[in-house]
């Protein structure tokens, strides 16, 4: 099982223009660090939750599906679960 | 139907006490319904009644007593490690991960999730979704919206007593601060309860100023250095130049001694254009500009007299009360004077006599603002008592352009930076005014009035966008301007180099005229005075001049009134022109011929 999900991992770190891929868990300390700093973790994590709160505020029976945040210089991608957090940064094409 | 009761009473028995009695109920009136009157109405159908069955409320207003808030972030950096989990232990979190790898629902979320995540990351690679389409269809709107101003922010005075915001400077880079003097410019005006202190000011946060500078004495201007935002320079109201630096606190870091210092406020100081990024120069009504180096300021540099007639003398000379310097020209800068005169000097001629240049003369009052137009250098503008004029350098003799006289005092201006035809000025009626004279010549563009006192202080940001005033109770007022009024209209540079020349070339001709006139009076009262050998050395006393004008005078009137006398009413309105100042209109012979005695009196007693 555990190989599936690095392939997996491994599959989306190859994409074109990906930089990092994080996995946080719900406390938000880090379980995957591939070259990107930690920083992203402990923000991303709170983010997301305001964020997600931000949608069950507005409407109760919705829920957050997906993050993203572009920057100048990339994207960052945060794809949320009840447990884990998803976070990958990539650079995209202009 | 009219029902009539009749009382009677015996006239002996007025007074009486009353007694009453019961009797039983009569029927007095009986009327039936006559169905006749129905005819006199219609039905009405359907009949619209609006009924509302609510709560009854009360509407109450509740402000409450300001609330102090201020902004905290936390950076979360390393946690929510459980509690046998020591962050530090390389081993312990290595296991603790590799444990939380063998989850099951770590599977099975990660594959979900990685499954969503690559279809975002496979969207971004194939197509660039904030892609702009249409770029080059940038459309040129010239924006027909009313030019308007709106007002941002209001940073008030927090003393007790209130001082004028006399001048104001921005933050050199990004502009988000606002570094603002306060000082009382009445005579003797100043209480002991009075505060010193200046403040700079966070744009963002208008109820707490972000920083104190505490001088000796009330600072009456104060400047950014351009080069090093954080160091200020301040003149203050006794005379003495003092500087700070904003990462060393409140108090200046050095100020001048007193025996080289002005004997006047300072009432304005401006940084050079130096190597060392350390010069300024400061000008007070004591008639001196004085050049400091801030490293030194134990003594100034370089110090000028503003004497007109370039003796040095101090007694003659003029006071200052603005400066002007543009980094384009170092060697050149102006000073506008109390006494209504704009003197152009030179910094680098070799002897104190050459160093003013030449003077513009034109107004009646003190000049409180002035400043080249970055755009045209050659062109300043010049705001004093009642009106604002532009000025060309090469006429001396008067403006180029000028506003009508208003009916309050003007107290600043400034060009704006981004278009050649903007200017802002402010009254002491507390309005301001945006004038663009390709657009209106006669009126401001815009005329917002800000508050109800005199304002005192303008200052632009470099953006064009966002201007500051102060008023006479320490209020710096934050103001937008519409995009209309900074953003560089399509011809406007043409436009405004076409004006500009227009008017000088006007003036120029006016001047060469004026000469002309002069030149042939010159030449007549010169054959005049040859004729006459009774003047010997040819100075003509006053009473001689006197009598012999008014000789003549009486002559012509009497001459007139007899030409008078044979024709009707010629009424003819004409204008006349005298020294630039005066703009009459008069009808009738009379008033020519005073005039024409007056001016052959000035022109004489000029020579």
């Amino acid at each position: 099982m555990s190989a599936e999900v690095e392939e997996t991992l491994k599959r989306i770190q190859t994409h074109k223009g990906v930089i990092g891929t994080i996995v946080v868990n719900a406390e938000g300390n880090t379980t995957l660090i591939t070259s990107t700093k930690v920083d992203y973790a402990g923000l991303l994590h709170q983010l997301t939750m305001k964020a997600r709160s931000t949608v069950r505020d507005l409407d109760p029976q919705n829920d957050l599906t997906f993050l993203r945040i572009r920057s100048k210089k990339h994207e960052i991608m945060v794809a949320p679960d009840k447990e884990y957090l998803l976070i990958v940064i990539q650079n995209p094409s202009e | 139907m009219e029902i009539v009761h009749v009382y009677t009473k015996k006239r002996n028995e007025f007074g009486r006490q009353c007694n009453f009695s019961d009797r039983p109920a009569e029927l007095h009136v009986d009327i039936l319904p006559d169905p006749s009157l129905a005819s006199n109405f219609i039905e009405r159908d359907p009949c619209d009644i609006p009924i509302q069955c609510t709560q009854e409320m009360s509407e109450h207003e509740v402000n409450t007593e300001r609330f102090e808030s201020d902004t905290r972030g936390i950076n979360h950096v390393e946690g929510g490690w459980p509690k046998d989990v020591n962050p530090q232990e390389m081993e312990q979190t290595i296991r603790f991960r590799k444990k939380v790898e063998k989850d099951e629902h770590y599977f099975s979320t990660i594959m979900q999730l990685g499954s969503n995540m690559e279809h975002c990351i496979k969207q971004n690679n194939a197509i660039n979704i904030y892609q702009e389409y249409f770029e080059e269809e940038e459309v040129v709107e010239e924006s027909e919206e009313q030019p308007s101003a709106k007002t941002i922010n209001v940073f008030r005075d927090p003393n007790e007593i209130k001082r004028t915001a006399t001048c104001l400077s921005w933050h050199p880079d990004g502009s988000c601060k606002l570094a603002v003097a306060y000082s009382s410019l009445g005579f003797q005006n100043i209480s002991p309860d009075m505060s010193y202190d200046s403040y700079i000011w966070d744009i963002e946060s208008p109820n707490k100023p972000e920083m104190t500078l505490k001088p000796v004495s009330l600072l009456v201007c104060l400047e950014y250095n351009p080069k090093d935002s954080h160091i200020l320079v301040g003149g203050s109201y006794n005379g003495q130049i003092a500087y700070w630096d904003t990462r060393k606190g409140s108090q200046p870091v050095e100020m001048s001694t007193i025996e080289h210092s002005h004997r006047d406020p300072v009432y304005k100081v401006i940084w050079l254009q130096s190597k060392t990024g350390t010069d300024t120069f400061s000008a007070s009504t004591d008639g001196q500009v004085l050049w400091w180096d801030i490293r030194k300021m134990s003594e100034p540099t370089e110090r000028l007299v503003l004497d007109p007639n370039k003796k040095g003398n101090l007694d003659n000379a003029l006071g200052a009360i603005s400066l002007e310097f543009e980094t384009t020209m170092p060697t050149k800068f102006m000073v506008g004077t109390e006494q209504g005169l704009v003197v152009s000097c030179n910094r680098k001629a070799k002897t104190p006599a050459e160093k003013i240049v030449c003077t513009y003369s034109g107004h009646h009052g003190p000049i409180y603002a002035l400043q080249r137009n970055p755009f045209f250098p050659k062109n300043f503008l010049t705001v004093a008592d009642w009106t604002a004029r532009i000025w060309s350098e090469d006429i001396k003799e008067s403006s180029i352009m000028w506003t009508k006289y208003h009916m309050a005092y003007l107290s600043d201006g400034c060009w704006s930076p981004v278009r050649p035809s903007v200017f802002f000025t402010v009254k002491m009626d507390g309005t301001l005014d945006v004038w663009d004279f390709l657009f209106k010549q006669n009126d401001p563009t815009l005329s917002l009035k800000v508050c109800d006192e005199a304002l005192y202080s303008l200052r632009v940001q470099d953006n064009g966008r966002f201007l500051a005033c102060g008023s006479q109770l320490g209020t710096a007022t934050l103001l937008e301007i519409s995009p209309g009024l900074c953003t560089l209209q399509r011809n406007e540079k043409a436009l405004a180099t076409a004006m500009f020349e227009r008017e000088t070339k006007r003036e120029k001709i006016l001047e060469a005229r004026h000469r002309e006139m002069r030149l042939k009076e010159r030449s007549r009262s010169e054959q005049s005075k040859d004729e006459d050998t009774k003047e010997g050395d040819g100075e003509e006393s006053v009473e001689e001049l006197a009598t012999r004008t008014e000789a003549e005078f009486y002559e012509i009137v009497e001459a007139e009134l007899k030409k008078r006398a044979k024709e009707q009413e010629k009424k003819f309105l004409f204008d006349i022109r005298c020294q630039g100042c005066i703009h009459l209109e008069g009808a009738g012979e009379e008033v020519r011929i005073l005039f024409q005695i007056y001016s052959r009196m000035t022109q004489l007693t000029i020579e």
